[in-house]
């Protein structure tokens, strides 16, 4: 089979987002417009909107969550842009990284120069029990979800496969969630600005200040064991293994590769696009790795021409911190079996050989669905600029990777970013 | 569609009928009249034996509204003797864990509470296999 290349060069000027977290007053259209705007600002030399040509968003479930559905026309309207081909892409917790591809195959087939892609995602209206439910409807209804599956059980179900198989333990996954808490903390966007440490201080002072009993947790990990600081949701996931409830928005700005010299003084180039469905859990042959994201990443690395090994940083689909270990192998950063050590071992960490999710990845970013993709795109964008403040690593990024993945591997979508200067 | 087929599929998941593929002879389930293995019509009605082993797991804690009052349940992954896997829960383990490579076997049990429509929803669920006496 040919090697599947771009017909022609997209690069990224520009990339922004709202906070991510519980905002009550505000809906998705407020949090896009938000994104929108520190979108534009990031934009070197200026960008008049008027010269974008059409808008893809990522948005999961505005229908169920907010009552509101046709979203990609309000948005185009609400950043003034009300009469541009505005198209919703619906993939699940992957929305906004296929949207991402859409808007690259859009520029790459030659008919639009500049595209604005975007996600959203409005989560906390609804009581916990019908975010569940929401979130189910992207497993199968008929043939998972009355089993009395859930998301959290989904990917549990993965962790006891993959401990059976290759040795790892709750505490292997737990030290994943340590790991993007204190990447966390140093996001202002994040959901959680805080690491497990300082939210186990603020409990001990919060009972002190009441006059209940204090904890007396030894150390992050005795906190992450105890059953009430951190309860059980799904064995062996627990409530610090599952990615928060989220509001959010994030935009991207892309341009045919020609043309970003006159927006960006740094333009990063995408230089690999891959992406890939699945069938649902029980008809795979393999519960330790999500095939879609094997061929998702394979694709990438070829149509960039380069390997695992090449790529400085990763902001991987961590919906639940086996996710993130399963996610390191499927891309060939570790080999089957090696992901979970490497993340005791503190390889992944931002001082690692191989830093994951520096964002703080879902975990503790946030996870508004529908956004998450666009929000790894942020990520990458400060990090390969130089942009990233305290958490900004130390070496130079020039070849990064995101990997956004919708339902338990229904849909993955992978890219690869380059900095040329 | 004739009559006993529709009615044969639509109460699948209180029989595990599923298909046997025409052309390979995969057994699947849930039946969809096309194989995954070989994309060629797959009609002929199966019958599983709903004998299984569980193949993974997870126990819940945290549950859907319609199941609380079951939590917390074990729910598994039951890779069935003739091949395809389900998704089930895992039901009378009295003080048994669920364990990989369990030897399970379906019963229809009542899945979740009341609906809206006040229906009551059954379908398969798993017990631990107990060995036939001889
Ligand atoms: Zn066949």
């Amino acid at each position: 089979m040919r090697a599947k290349k771009l017909n022609r060069g997209v690069a990224l000027v520009g990339a922004g987002m709202s906070r991510f977290g519980a905002f009550p007053a505000d809906t998705t259209r407020d949090l896009f417009v938000q994104a929108f705007r520190e979108m534009r600002a990031s934009v070197d030399k200026g960008l008049d909107p008027r010269g974008i040509e059409a808008i893809y968003i990522g948005n999961y479930s505005s229908d169920l969550f907010e009552g509101q559905g046709h979203t990609a026309p309000l948005m185009a309207d609400w950043i003034g842009l009300a009469s541009r081909p505005a198209t919703r892409v619906e993939d699940a917790c992957a929305s906004s990284g296929v949207a991402l591809r859409q808007g690259i195959l859009a520029i790459a087939s030659g008919l639009y120069d500049m595209v604005l892609v975007g996600g959203i995602e409005k989560m906390t209206n609804l009581p916990t029990e019908r975010v569940t439910d929401t979130l189910a409807t992207a497993g199968d209804v008929l043939y998972e979800i009355p089993a009395g599956f859930t998301f959290p059980g989904f990917y549990a179900a993965i962790a006891t496969a993959y401990m059976a198989r290759y040795g790892a333990s709750p505490e292997s996954f737990m030290k994943v969630g340590l790991k993007n808490h204190e990447n966390g903390a140093l996001n202002p966007k994040a959901q959680f600005g805080a690491t497990i440490r300082t939210m186990m201080d603020r409990r001990i002072a919060s009972a002190k200040a009441k006059g209940r009993p204090m904890p007396t947790w030894e150390d992050e990990m005795a906190f992450l064991h105890d059953d009430n600081a951190n309860p059980v949701i799904a064995w062996p996931m627990r409530l610090f293994d599952c990615s928060p409830i989220s509001d959010g928005a994030a935009a991207a700005l892309l341009v045919a590769e020609d043309l970003a010299d006159s927006f960006s003084d740094v333009p990063i180039h995408i230089i690999g696009s891959g992406q890939a469905s699945d069938c649902a859990l029980h008809d795979r042959p393999d519960l330790t790795t999500i095939a879609s994201a094997r061929l998702a990443g394979e694709q990438a690395y070829q149509m960039a021409g380069v390997r695992p090994a090449d790529i400085k940083i990763a902001e991987v689909h961590d919906c639940f911190t086996i996710a993130e270990i399963v996610a390191t192998e499927d891309l060939g950063f570790f080999a089957p079996g090696e992901g979970w050590k490497a993340a005791e071992e503190g390889v992944t960490g931002r001082g690692g050989r191989r830093p994951i999710n520096s964002s703080g990845g879902l975990k503790s970013k946030g996870h508004p669905v529908g956004a998450s993709g666009i929000g790894q795109v942020v990520e990458i964008w400060h990090q390969m600029r130089g942009e990233a403040g305290e958490r900004q690593l130390p070496n130079s990024v020039d070849l990064a990777l995101t990997h956004n993945v919708g339902g338990t591997g229904q849909t993955c979508a992978v890219h690869i970013y380059e900095r040329r200067r | 569609m004739e009559l006993t087929r529709h009615w044969r599929l639509h109460n699948q998941r209180y029989s595990l009928v599923g298909e046997q593929c025409d052309r390979c002879g995969a057994r699947l389930f849930p039946p969809r009249d096309v194989c995954p293995e070989c994309a060629e019509p797959a009609q002929e009605l199966f019958t599983f034996s709903g004998r299984g082993q569980v193949y993974s797991y997870s126990t819940v804690y945290s549950a859907p509204e319609g199941y609380q009052e079951y939590a917390p349940y074990s729910v598994a992954l039951v890779q069935l003797e003739e091949g395809p896997m389900v998704t089930a829960q895992l039901t009378d383990l009295g003080d048994d864990k669920p364990e990989i490579g369990m030897p399970v076997e379906m019963v229809t049990r009542r899945l979740r509470a009341d609906g809206d429509q006040g229906v009551i929803v059954y379908g398969y669920k798993f017990r631990k296999h107990v060995k036939d006496i001889i």
